[in-house]
């Protein structure tokens, strides 16, 4: 029983970081067409931003219950900044191109941004420890467990459910559905596609820097960590379907719980029970499970 | 007139170019510059590096080595990134930039890669700190250019075996987390077997092993937390270790299980004060506050801390060893020494290090033995230190020069000498 509530809890946890990684990734492809490899990047920058704003509050002596107020502004901010940059600044003189060139571009922007880092950051570690014990542990089932990790689930339910509202009932959003479905005929229309472009890579950055962001507390924020990271988000949005918001919901469901089952069952396949996971759908629907098929343009 | 002038300048300078290149020895060192192991294992690393390179060039390392520069010439070092491709950075640095000479590598994954290749360039290369017994075991069976200055990961494995035994921990439940690739199915192995040899009659509750840069270890230590082991086994390194003892610390693995962390000590500048009290670390052999205290351990521990305002954790002590091991061999191949006169001189040599005498014993003479410590952490004034250490002898939990580790370990320990 102790095990199999490890394996809710894990599952569900690794999920929830899942699902905060990867669904940038598939907003921006699926409105923009843009295999976005810069992700893992803006991840990084929302982990080293995170760990610098708090290192500095709490170097202040600032209340830390605050903290957690501080650690979302900043995330707003970086995630915003960041993505209406790289938009405004590179991508937007792109537009059109063939989407192996967009990748290439994001993948050059990806190592730019990690020297960047580097150069802004330095190569040593950053820490910030403070709000991942503020909460302290529950026991559930006789297993003690981070508040921190299960507000990190209740934290991607909340950002997942008012990305679906934006896209669903917010006029903005419905014009980027549109945009989704025909960019050609919304131009027609009097959408204004490029500021859908510049909103949509805003948020997908915000999604990604939230993720770097409240990770910080749990890891060594270092060098690198964006590496990992893109290629599990990538993981995810393949089993879900790349460019599909529910997809990458359960693409991180499907990869988070073939990771804990395999921690708990069998250790030793650990390594590849995500990319099992991954091989094993797209045998099935090559093009991910809620991806939506259609013809090719001439 | 002035042609002849540029001309006999130019002359001048390209004359002045190869006396100093003639004058000077160069070395590659190939340390973490970027990646989760840059800030506990490559900034030390190149610190001192660039520490004993500076002190030698000038003179300043105590005796033995207070003669400048390696083999009388000045050291030129080149330092590059190990988070790339090893193999195509290592023939680069052999073949571009003309290196006389390797010191680095910290990963047991680039020391099997880099190790036939360094053979195959007949280029002196010492590896510093990557511990898996494959390199000279498996990968190259008959070294005369590749030699590791510091012990394998068997001591590691085996002398926590040891302590663990010998300090009275329950060791009926036994549970591992360590790296999914040679480095860390290797100490577990050996750690696994060293109990079996000595008795201990564990029963292993689990054995997890994640991805190398995982960085997200929740599942783990929930199954560590559920697997209620008495005694976990953890050769992490690098921005792992931080990560797991940041995730595993508050959820009180480390109040439930006595965890020993085979790397543990790299943890003290970063996140000391975040490790429990009572949590087993070591240095990986004699090296930071296992060191014994003589001149160079002196010397080298008061001017890395003038130099970069922090004591040295053991990835320093390492390259500082493997230097002064570099040193040793070129002042044994006598003066004018080429690279391949001190790879034959370094065979077999003993010489003098801060962690005390090195013995290059095993694998034909390439092959560093020394001892390790254990201790427990304890916090003073919010710094992290350790008590109840216990040090085993190079000869107690190193193999015999003829045997493999694995062989050794399941013969049960043959020929080892421990008092």
């Amino acid at each position: 029983m102790l095990k199999f509530t490890a394996i809710m809890l894990d599952g569900l946890n690794y999920s929830a970081w899942l699902f905060l990684v990867a669904v940038g990734l598939t907003l921006i492809y699926g409105v923009m067409r843009i295999l976005n490899i810069a992700h893992g990047a803006f991840y990084a920058i929302g982990a080293y931003v995170c760990a610098s704003t708090l290192g500095l509050y709490y170097g202040a002596g600032l209340p830390e219950a605050l903290a957690f107020l501080a650690m979302g502004l900043v995330a707003l901010i970086a995630g915003v900044v960041l993505g209406l940059a790289v938009e405004r600044g590179v991508l937007r003189f792109l537009y059109g191109k063939d989407e192996v060139l967009m990748v290439l571009v994001t993948y050059a922007l990806f190592l730019i941004l990690g020297d960047a880092v580097k150069l802004i950051w330095g190569v040593e570690s950053y820490f910030v420890y403070q709000p991942y014990a503020y909460f302290g542990f529950v026991e559930i089932g006789g297993l003690p467990y981070q508040v921190y990790d299960l507000l990190m689930v209740v934290l991607a339910v909340v950002l997942g459910v008012a990305l679906w509202f934006w896209l669903e009932r917010s006029r903005m959003g419905r014009m980027t559905t549109a945009v989704v479905a025909d960019r050609e005929i919304s131009a027609a229309m009097g959408i204004n596609v490029k500021r859908i472009f510049a909103t949509t890579f805003a948020i997908g950055t915000f999604f990604a820097v939230v993720g770097g962001a409240v990770t910080a507390p749990k890891i060594a924020v270092t060098p690198g960590i964006g590496v990992e990271v893109i290629i599990l988000a990538f993981a995810v949005v393949v089993i879900g379907g790349l460019g599909s918001i529910p997809g990458a919901a359960i693409g991180a469901v499907f990869a988070g719980y073939a990771r804990a089952l395999s921690v708990h069952l069998a250790p030793e396949f650990e390594l590849f029970a995500i990319y099992a996971v991954m091989a094993a759908v797209l045998a099935v629907r090559p093009h991910g499970l809620f991806a939506k098929v259609s013809g090719r343009k001439i | 007139m002035k042609k002849i002038a540029t001309l006999a300048c130019v002359s001048t300078l390209a004359l002045t170019g190869a006396a100093m290149a003639q004058d000077s020895i160069k070395i590659g060192v190939p340390v973490f510059l970027s990646g989760a192991a840059a800030g506990p294992f490559g900034e030390p690393e190149k610190n001192a590096a660039e520490l004993m390179f500076d002190a030698l060039n000038a003179g300043e390392v105590p005796a033995p080595y207070n003669s400048m520069g390696i083999g009388g010439r000045m050291i030129d070092a080149t330092f590059i990134d190990e988070a790339s491709d090893a193999v195509v950075e290592y023939r680069n640095l052999v073949e571009r930039t003309g290196v006389e000479a390797v010191i680095g590598y910290t990963s047991s994954g680039n020391c099997k890669s880099v190790a036939p290749v360094a053979e195959e360039l007949e280029t002196f290369t010492i590896f510093v700190d990557c511990g898996t017994p494959q390199v000279f075991e498996d990968v190259v069976t008959e070294p005369k250019f590749l030699f590791r200055t510091g012990p394998t990961a068997t001591p590691d494995a085996v002398g926590a075996a040891r302590y663990l035994r010998d300090s009275g921990y329950d060791l009926s439940r036994v549970a591992g987390i360590n790296q999914n690739y040679a480095w860390g199915q290797d100490n577990w192995r050996d750690f696994t077997g060293a109990l079996d040899a000595l008795g201990t009659e564990s029963k292993y509750v689990s054995n997890q092993m994640p991805q190398l840069g995982a960085g997200q270890y929740g599942a783990e230590v929930s199954a560590l937390l559920t697997s209620s082991p008495n005694v976990v086994y953890n050769s992490f390194w690098g921005g792992d270790l931080e990560a797991f003892v940041l995730q595993a610390a508050p959820r009180g693995l480390f109040a439930r299980s006595a965890v020993l962390m085979t790397c543990g000590e790299a943890l003290f500048p970063a996140v000391g004060k975040n490790i429990p009290e009572g949590a087993i670390v070591s240095a990986r052999g004699p090296f930071s506050v296992f060191a014994p205290e003589n001149d160079l351990s002196t010397w080298f521990a008061a001017a890395y801390e003038e130099r970069f305002g922090e004591y040295p954790t053991y990835p320093a002590w390492k390259m500082a060893q493997a230097v002064l091991g570099a040193k040793a061999a070129y002042a044994k191949a006598g003066e004018g020494a080429t690279a391949a006169d001190a790879a034959a001189a370094m065979t077999g040599l003993e010489f003098e290090a801060p962690s005390g005498i090195v013995k290059m014993a095993n694998a034909n003479g390439h092959q560093a033995i020394q001892g390790i410590g254990f201790g427990t952490v304890t916090q003073v004034d919010g710094k992290p230190t350790v008590e109840n250490v216990k040090f085993y002898e190079a000869e107690c939990v190193s193999p015999p020069a003829d045997m493999r580790a694995e062989d050794w370990i399941a013969s049960g320990f043959e020929g080892a000498v421990c008092e």
